[in-house]
Parts: structure tokens; sequence; C-alpha cells
């Protein structure tokens, strides 16, 4: 931009050209201003939940206190508000949903990155990754009209009586059989976690490099040898990055629960027993809760799940940075 | 235990079939040409769900136009002036939880922003949270678009003189194009779905309504309200919402695979 004031000022066409790049150089200004003012807006968006999720539960978090996180009781006529329920059933369904995804998810990868035919790979690889498509209320119609009334009829009774008289067993699956409840909303978010574990899965499996996969084989091991001893522990911290993703999907996830957890306020052994969680009871209750302190501590419980969730995605994030970092993406 | 995996891409397989088959047969039950033409009806009578459905026509088309630019721009920013600058992997890092955080927290957050000051639930409010939902996606895409284009690419811009905002209007969105319309795609996929948000913003209204300072119905909305009732008519109307729904993003990501696919051949 300097090659305007080398020109002769005094000819009309280099006063022109001067021109020109003098506007060329505003414009270039303007737009990377602008550009640069849109990505600080992402950052801002970020600071701007924060901060009001922060002012919404102040009302909350100042009369109740350090016991608000410690409180079963959740009773809207006497203003008595505690999130542990909450809280109990939201890292309950997580955890269990993560448990049931994670094997099933890294077997799909697996399959599809060592096993499948080649010509398979592409279409079931889509159809796995459609299923992280489909929206959440989905699940939640299906589960409550087709998955629950099965889970209620087949299966629950059957595994009540099989657990009957197990000492520990027969609590943790205890009561009548309603069909929702923990272990339905459990089992829904492990449907939808899925998709999102296996893709992860796969991309950090194919950023295993040939020469050590054919190494391995090259010395005689089979398969499972290769995906068990090489595979798995050269991605070890992808996986976990996938695993934290899709933990932090189940934990925040709203309306699949909302359908089949039961919402009820109370901690119970059984997984057969209807609970709640953090943002389902936040998408029911919001719209009709009357009084200050109510709403404001339905926000204070959407604070913890935000510090909860991005505690948990700020890790996962952190490592799959660190796996792109070394295979140089 | 290699028969294992097998087993688990079965089960997964599976599942998609299943919850598909159950949403076409109830879904399908219940189409006709009165879901597209009728207001969504009072318990126990038949309707459609025209309200809802250009309540999300409005709001998502809303949500786009907002959220769209925004995101270009900001990844713009990302992948050409500021590639190597610290506050592009600062935005970075917290686009990517912005894009996995729950949906249900920034329904909250555009409550407190706008609901409570306005002092009504309104559709604007619901436009916008669904807005800050298409932002990291956009920025996501169009970062990682423009990244693929190459360099030599915008050298040859800058050797005959253009401006790097001529550069990248002519030369860097033009190579991205079909690579940004995918993000696009892919945000209105994701939030042609998305109830949480709306729940406490738009709110819901059973009738028509262009007002977006009012209430507004939606189809999520709708199918959440329908669902839960104990109405044959609104189940089954919720059913065929649903199976609206899932057609609309299916199709959505379907498309912008095929954008994309074409763009990798080439």
């Amino acid at each position: 931009m300097t090659i305007a004031s080398d020109a002769m000022p005094s000819s009309a066409a280099a006063r022109a050209r001067e021109a020109t790049v003098r506007r060329f150089a505003l414009t270039d200004a303007l737009f990377r201003g602008l550009t640069r003012a849109s990505a600080i807006l992402v950052l801002v968006i970020l600071g701007g939940v924060a901060i009001s999720l922060f002012a919404g539960s102040w009302q909350a978090l100042s009369s109740f206190g350090f016991s608000f996180l410690t409180t079963e009781s959740w009773n809207p006529v006497t203003e008595k508000f505690g999130a542990l329920a909450p809280i109990y059933g939201t890292l309950v369904t997580a955890a269990i949903a993560i448990l049931i995804a994670v094997p099933i998810g890294i077997g799909i990868a697996v399959f599809l990155t060592e096993l499948c035919p080649r010509p398979l790979r592409r279409p079931i690889g889509i159809a796995v990754e459609l299923l992280a498509g489909i929206p959440s209320i989905i699940y939640g119609i299906w589960g409550l009209f087709v998955f629950a009334p099965f889970l209620q009829t087949a299966i629950q009774p059957f595994i009540i009586n099989v657990f009957h008289g197990v000492p520990g067993l027969s609590s943790l699956f205890a009561g009548p059989p309603y069909g929702i409840g923990l272990l339905t909303s459990a089992l829904i978010l492990a449907i939808m976690v899925l998709p999102f574990i296996t893709s992860i899965t796969k991309d950090v499996f194919d950023t295993v490099p040939a020469v050590l996969k054919e190494s391995a084989y090259g010395i005689g091991c089979t398969t499972w040898e290769v995906t068990r001893r090489v595979v798995i522990p050269y991605t070890r911290i992808g996986i976990m990055g996938g695993v934290m993703l899709g933990l932090g999907r189940a934990l925040g996830e709203t309306m699949a629960v909302t359908f089949v957890i039961g919402n009820a306020h109370r901690i119970s052994a059984s997984l057969f027993a209807p609970g709640t969680t953090i943002s389902a009871t936040i998408a029911n209750e919001f719209t009709e809760a009357d009084g200050d302190l109510y709403t404001s501590s339905l926000v204070s419980l959407g604070l913890i799940l935000f510090v909860i969730t991005f505690l948990i995605l700020a890790a996962a994030r952190y490592m799959l940075m660190r796996i792109d970092a070394r295979t140089g993406a | 235990m290699m028969a294992l995996c097998v087993v688990a891409a079965g089960i997964g397989l599976a599942w998609l079939a299943l919850i598909l088959g159950a949403l076409v047969y109830k879904g399908t039950a219940g189409l006709s040409l009165a879901v597209f033409t009728e207001m969504t009806p009072p318990p126990g009578e038949a309707g459609g769900l025209l309200n809802a459905i250009a309540g999300s026509l409005l709001m998502t088309i809303i949500a786009v136009v907002v959220g769209t630019p925004i995101g270009v721009l900001a990844g713009t920013y990302m992948a050409e002036y500021g590639r190597f600058s610290r506050i592009t992997t600062v935005v970075r890092f917290i686009n990517d939880i912005l894009l996995s955080a729950p949906s249900i927290i920034i329904g909250l957050f555009v409550y407190e922003l706008m609901v409570r000051p306005m002092g009504h639930f309104s559709a604007i409010a619901g436009a916008v949270a669904l807005a800050i939902l298409v932002i990291p996606v956009v920025v996501r895409t169009t970062e990682d678009m423009l990244n693929l284009v190459p360099n030599a690419l915008r050298e040859a811009g800058a050797a005959i003189g253009a401006p790097r905002w001529v550069v990248i209007r002519s030369v860097a969105y033009r190579a991205a194009l079909s690579g940004i319309v995918t993000g696009i795609l892919l945000a209105i996929a994701r939030i042609s779905g998305e109830t949480a948000p709306l729940l406490f913003t738009a709110l819901n209204n059973q009738f028509w309504s262009s007002n977006i300072n009012a209430p507004m119905a939606s189809l999520p909305v709708t199918i959440f309200q329908f669902a839960l009732s104990p109405y044959e008519e609104w189940q089954q109307l919720a059913w065929t919402g649903a199976l609206i729904i899932t057609l609309t993003v299916l199709g959505l990501s379907i498309l912008a695979r095929s954008l994309t696919g074409r763009r990798e051949d080439r």
C-alpha cells in the first residue's frame, strides 16, 4: 500500500490511483474490524451466558447458600428448594448412558475401521451419523410411546423377578415397573450419545499411522491384538475426548429425558423409580414457576448444569486438541 | 472379540431402523392434507399443524438471517485475518464449547436477556435463541472450509493487486462456497428440531400469529405439548409432526452431505 506515495502526485491518474488505494485500505480495515468483532461476539455470548445465569440465580443462591446443593426437598408451596435430586438424576442417568454407549461406540468404530467390507463402510458410517442428527424430541416421543411400554411389560417385570432376593441388586431393581424412570432415560441417552462417541472414535482411529498397524500385523498379530495393543493405546486421549464430549451431551440433554424421567423430586435407590434431572426440571417447571425465588432456583439449576458441562466439554476439547496437535492436523 | 464389534454395529443400525420404523408407522397414520392447512385444534377435535409449521419456519428464517452473517464473518476472521493470532485459538475453543453446550442453557440466557426485560414471551426471543445455536455451527464450518482453500489462490489474487477483502470475497468465499452452504444447512437441521430453547422464549400459541413480538407456536414445542397430553388426536398430531421434523432434518443432512461429497470428488 506504500506504492502510492512513490507515484508522482502531480498527474491526475496517480492521484486517482492513490485515492483508490486509500479507499481499498479503508474498506479492508473496515472488513477486518467487522470480522474481528464477530469473532469476539462468540466470546461475548459465552460470557453473557455465564453472567446472566449468575445474575438470575443470585436470589436463590444467597437465600439458600451452600445447602442448595445438598438439600433433597423441592417444595414450591413452602418455597424450599434444593438441587440434590436433580443433580443426582443428571449424574446417574449420564453415567449409565456412558457406561452403555462407550463399549458399543468403540465396537462400531473398530468394526468400521478394521472389519467392515469397504463398499459398506461409508453407508454405515453415514447411517450412524444420521442417528446424531435426529432431534432429541423424536427420541423422547419414541421413548414415551414405544420404548417405555415395552420396558414396562416385557423387560422390567422379568428383571425384578430375577434379582428378587439378591442382596444389593434387589433394591437397585425394585419397585413397580413404571416403564418410565432413571433407567429408561439412561437407555435413551445411551442411544443418543452413541453416534457422537462412534464418529469421534472412528476419526481418531484413522489417525493411527498405517506403518504401526502394519508392523503389528507383520509380526503375526490378530486384528483384535492390533486393536487392543496398538490402536487403542495410541488413540487413548482422543477416545477419552470423545467420551467426555458424549458425557457433556448426556448431562445437558433435555427433551428426550423430560419425556421419560417421570419428573419426581426424590432420590430412590431403585433405577426403575421415576426421578428428575436438572434439564428436565427446568423444561417442566420454568414457565409455570410463580414467584421470583422459584424462578431463581430453576436458573440456579441451569447455572450448576452450565458449570458442570463447561468443565467437561473444556476437558474434552483439550484432549481432542492434543490429538490434533500430534497429527499436525 | 471382533464378533462383538460386528454385534455392536448391528445394534447401532437396529436402533436407527427401530426408531425410524416406529416414526414412519405412527406418523404416516395421521398424515393428510389437513395437517398442512388447518390450525392446531382444541382437545378432542381434528385439526392440523399449520400455525406450528409456519411459526417454526418464520423463527428459523429469522435465526438463520441473524446468525449466518455473524458466523461467516467470525469464521472469516479465524481463517483469514487472524489465522495465527492468539484470539483465534481462544475463539475456536469457546466456539467448540458453545457447539455442544446444552441448548436449554441458551434458552435460560435468552430468557434473562430478552423475555424478562420485555416482560413477555415473544417469537423474536425464540429466534434469537435459535440464532445463538446457529452461530457456532456456521463459525466452525466456515473456518474449516476457508482453511482448505489453497494459499496459492489468495497469493494469485494479491499479486494482481487486489486488497485482502476483495481476495476473501471473490476468491476464498467462491472457492469455499459449497462448504459454507453445507454449514448453513447443518445449522438449519440442528435448529429445526430444537425444543428446549423455545420453551420459555417463544412459548407456544394455539392460534395463528405473525406478530414476532408475541408468543408463537413452533413445531417442536407443539409436539412436546401434544405428546404429553391425554388426548388421542393431539398425540397423533405429535407423531405426524415428529415425522415431518425428522424428514426435514434427514433431508437437510443428506443434502448437506451431497454438497461436500461432490466437493471431495472434484
